[in-house]
Formats: structure tokens, sequence, C-alpha cells
């Protein structure tokens, strides 16, 4: 019994250790002070959210997080909430100076460094699902790495590009762009139509198009490109697809 | 001012013996050479500036616009039955209303009601068998909203409505397929929220000898992460 009672001990020692970690990564977070007559905290992350808490002119708050447009705060009292950025932006003073939580805007968006989008279109008649990631080299050019898939009724093709994308005009609202890239196509014919064998060529490909700032982080984005596919056959292939879709930059 | 007064200096000799000269002279920023002095006479100053910055690193505000789930249920396959589906989806939420989706799930399509009745006659091989789909989608949160349970608890919801584009892999072939669906997320903290999905996949489709749209008609649960 005697020599139990310090493993027994352990035992509650040990929730304390799975927990350490825990504690060891709690987290800062950024302090600011509230200039506004009062700004009115909510139970949730949306417009409906009932309020239960006001926060009033020189109260210290603390910035858990952020989700979409709106911050959850919280008080030197531990109260906490959700408020959107429409009631913060210009309310709250950090270190002596206002802090910008402004919405991104048409100069952010021309700025931008980090892109992704989804696109769809046609590709020689068959659909095509397009997704594909950018990083701004300068204002003017970017790489893209994009993935495509085609579903044709004869094959569907599998596509993986690396372009170059310059835009001329990058501060405008519609940016227009030149494309260039190089990548594989992989060709699956339908199985219930001839036996015929996959295929996997090295393709070119030009294209233009145009991006479209929408507001906030989002751009529409349309763009048509032609494209060659080195076969191992005689003659090259070439084909046109179009595509359009919604991005986001960040 | 320096550029000048070297001009003067070289161009009109005789401006040494003008006033205006000495004035200038007066008037030029003499402390440097004053300061140099002092460091010549060995003294060093009393008090040495610490001039190292004091580096402030603010705690970034914490973003958490994606969402990961997992997610398991029943996926009824048109002509091969009901059967148990797996999967993953990502979103990103662009606003409050808004989000868009990708996802991929896997099935196995069991044997058609002929299949089972002629007993030998198989229409697919083992491998055309899977079931495999991906989907783009954008989400709409149609009712977001609070639910009570007990006296002291109240939980964040969302019912929304999906619908996309992407590809299903069924019998060996790909088909470009259509989504459209309901959902519901039950967060119970700020980080996990709970899922229920309701999807119908919709391709098509000429197995079967005629061409035809098939529904395919997915009930699953999950549990998801935001980060």
């Amino acid at each position: 019994m005697a020599s139990a009672r310090p493993r027994l001990f352990l035992i509650y020692l040990l929730p304390l250790w799975l927990l350490s970690p825990l504690a060891a990564a709690e987290e800062r977070y950024r302090e600011v002070e509230v200039s506004a007559p009062y700004i009115e905290l909510q139970t949730g992350p949306g417009r409906a959210f009932p309020t239960i808490h006001a926060v009033g002119r020189g109260e210290r708050v603390e910035i858990l997080k952020r989700r979409t447009d709106w911050f959850k705060l919280r008080t030197h009292r531990g109260v906490e909430g959700w408020v959107h950025l429409d009631q913060l932006s210009g309310n709250l003073d950090h270190q002596g100076e206002p802090l910008r939580l402004d919405a991104p805007r048409l100069d952010d968006f021309s700025r931008r460094r980090w892109e992704a989008g989804l696109l769809g279109g046609y590709f020689e008649g068959a659909a095509l699902l397009s997704a594909y990631g950018g990083f701004a080299l300068s204002q003017n050019l970017s790489a893209e790495l994009a993935f495509s898939h085609a579903l044709g009724n004869v094959s569907s093709q599998l596509m993986a590009d690396i372009n170059l994308v310059a835009q001329p005009f990058p501060e405008w609202r519609i940016s227009p762009f030149f494309t260039i890239g190089t990548g594989v196509i992989h060709t699956r014919p339908r199985s219930t139509l001839v036996q015929s064998e996959d295929r996997t060529d090295q393709t070119a490909n030009v294209g233009l198009g145009a991006r479209l700032y929408l507001g906030r982080r989002f751009m529409l984005r349309g763009e048509y490109k032609n494209r060659l596919v080195f076969t191992s056959r005689d003659d090259n292939e070439e084909y046109s697809e179009w595509k359009l879709g919604i991005a986001f930059f960040f | 001012m320096e550029i000048r007064h070297r001009f003067l200096l070289l161009k009109s000799r005789p401006i040494r013996q003008s006033v205006g000269f000495w004035l200038l002279l007066a008037l030029l920023p003499w402390p440097s050479l004053s300061a140099a002095g002092g460091m010549e006479s060995g003294k060093e100053p009393v008090i040495l500036p610490d001039l190292g910055r004091r580096e402030i690193v603010e705690p970034e505000i914490d973003t958490e616009d994606f969402e990961i789930s997992l997610f398991a249920g029943a996926l009824s396959i048109e002509d091969f039955g009901t059967n148990p589906v797996y999967g993953a989806r990502l979103d990103y939420h662009l606003s409050e209303d808004f989000f868009l989706q990708a996802d991929a799930g896997y099935s196995r399509a069991s044997k058609t009601s002929y299949e089972l009745l002629s007993g030998s006659a198989q229409l697919l091989t083992d491998s055309e068998r899977d079931f495999t789909y991906y989907n783009l989608s954008l989400g709409y949160n149609l009712l977001p909203g609070e639910v009570f349970i007990g006296k002291g608890r109240a939980f964040n919801t969302h019912l929304y409505l999906i619908g996309g584009a992407g590809n299903t892999t069924f019998a060996g072939d790909d088909h470009f397929s259509i989504n459209l669906g309901l959902g519901y997320r039950f967060l119970l903290t700020d980080v996990f929220a709970l899922r229920l999905d309701v999807r119908d996949h919709l391709f098509d489709s000429d197995l079967l000898g005629e061409g035809k749209t098939t529904h395919n008609i997915e009930l699953s649960g999950g549990l998801s992460l935001f980060f």
C-alpha cells in the first residue's frame, strides 16, 4: 500500500503533464484601446447574432482572432464577443495610433502577392475544371501553377502547367494579362469506346485574359488559351480552351 | 550651400577681402569642427546614449477563414445500391455569407439487382467498382443562427446551400458531374464544428446501354476544424 501511494500521485500529475504543452503555447494577443464612444460585442461572427456587451471608450481589449470580416475580442473583464470590421475600423488605438484594420481595396489588388482561384469552362467542347495558384514576382509579372481537368465524351484530359503571366496595367480595375506556359497533358480515352492506351504528352500554351476586381479580396478571372500538344505521332495537336471563374488574393 | 561657397572662393579671389566673405564664413556650420576638437582632447562623453532600438514584435491577428473536415456517410449509387462513403472537404470562407469548397470522396459500388439475380454475370470489374469524386463548389449560408441546449448553452449554426461542378470517376471513366446540396454546420466551439450534409451528385452515364442522367444521393456527417 505504501508504494502504491506515490504511483497514484503520479496519475494525478499525468493530466497536468499532458496539458503542459498547451499552457506553454498560451498565445499573446494584440491589445488595443477603444477610441469610439462604445463598441458592441455580439455572440457570433454574423450580423444577426445578439449583442451581449458594450465596451466603452478607453477600455483595453485583446483581439483574439479574425474570421472573414469579424473580429473576436476579449475585454479585461474576460467577456468575449464578435465585432464587425466596420465598427472597429478607426475606433481602436494601438500605442497611441489608430489601428489600421481596413478591408483590402483596389491598391491591395494591384499589389497582391499570392492569388488562387477556381475556374470552369470549355476545352474543345469538353467541360473544363481548373484550379490555380500564383505568386507575383513583380507588379507586372507573376508565376502560376495550374491544374485542369477536361471531361469529354471521348476522353478526359488531366493537365498541369507552369505559366508566366504578364499584366501591363496592374492598377486598373479590369486588368488584362498575357500568359505563356508549358506543362504536361495526360489523356485517358473512354473505356467503353475503342481500345486505346492512356498517353502523356508535353504541351505549350499561350493565352490572354483579364482580371476584374470585385471588391475586398475577390476577383473575376476569364481567359482564353491556345494549347499545342507535342504528340509522339507525326502531327502535333492544337486545342483551344476558355475559362471563367472566381479568384482571391492574400 | 557648400558648393556655392566653394564657387565663390574659386571664381572671385578678391572676395576674400570683402566683408560678405567673412560674414559667410562666420555663418558656416562650425559645430562639427568643435565636436571634432572635443574628441581630440580625449574627453569621453559622460553618458553613452543607448541607441539600441527596442524591437516590439506585435502578435499577428490570427485569421481563421479555412475549415477542413472529414466525413463519412452513405452514398446511393444509382443502380448499384447504397454504399459507405468517406471523404474530406476544405472550405474557404469568403465572407460571412459565402464560402468556396473543394471536396473529394470515395465509395465502392455493390452489385446491381441484375447481377445478384443472374448469379454469375458481372457488369463491372473489381477496379471499375471504385467510385471517386471531387468537386469545386460555392456555398451560401442561408440561415445563420443560434440554438440553445439546456438553460445556459448557446451554439452558433448555419444552414447552407451548396452547388458546384466536378469529376466523378466510376466504371473506369471520368464523368463531368454537378453537385447540389444542403448542409448544416453546428459550431461546438469557435474552432470545432459538426457537419451534416445531403448532396446529390449528378452525371450522365451510358453504362447500362441507354444514356441517362444519374442521381447519386449522399448523406454524410463530419467533424470540421477552423484554422
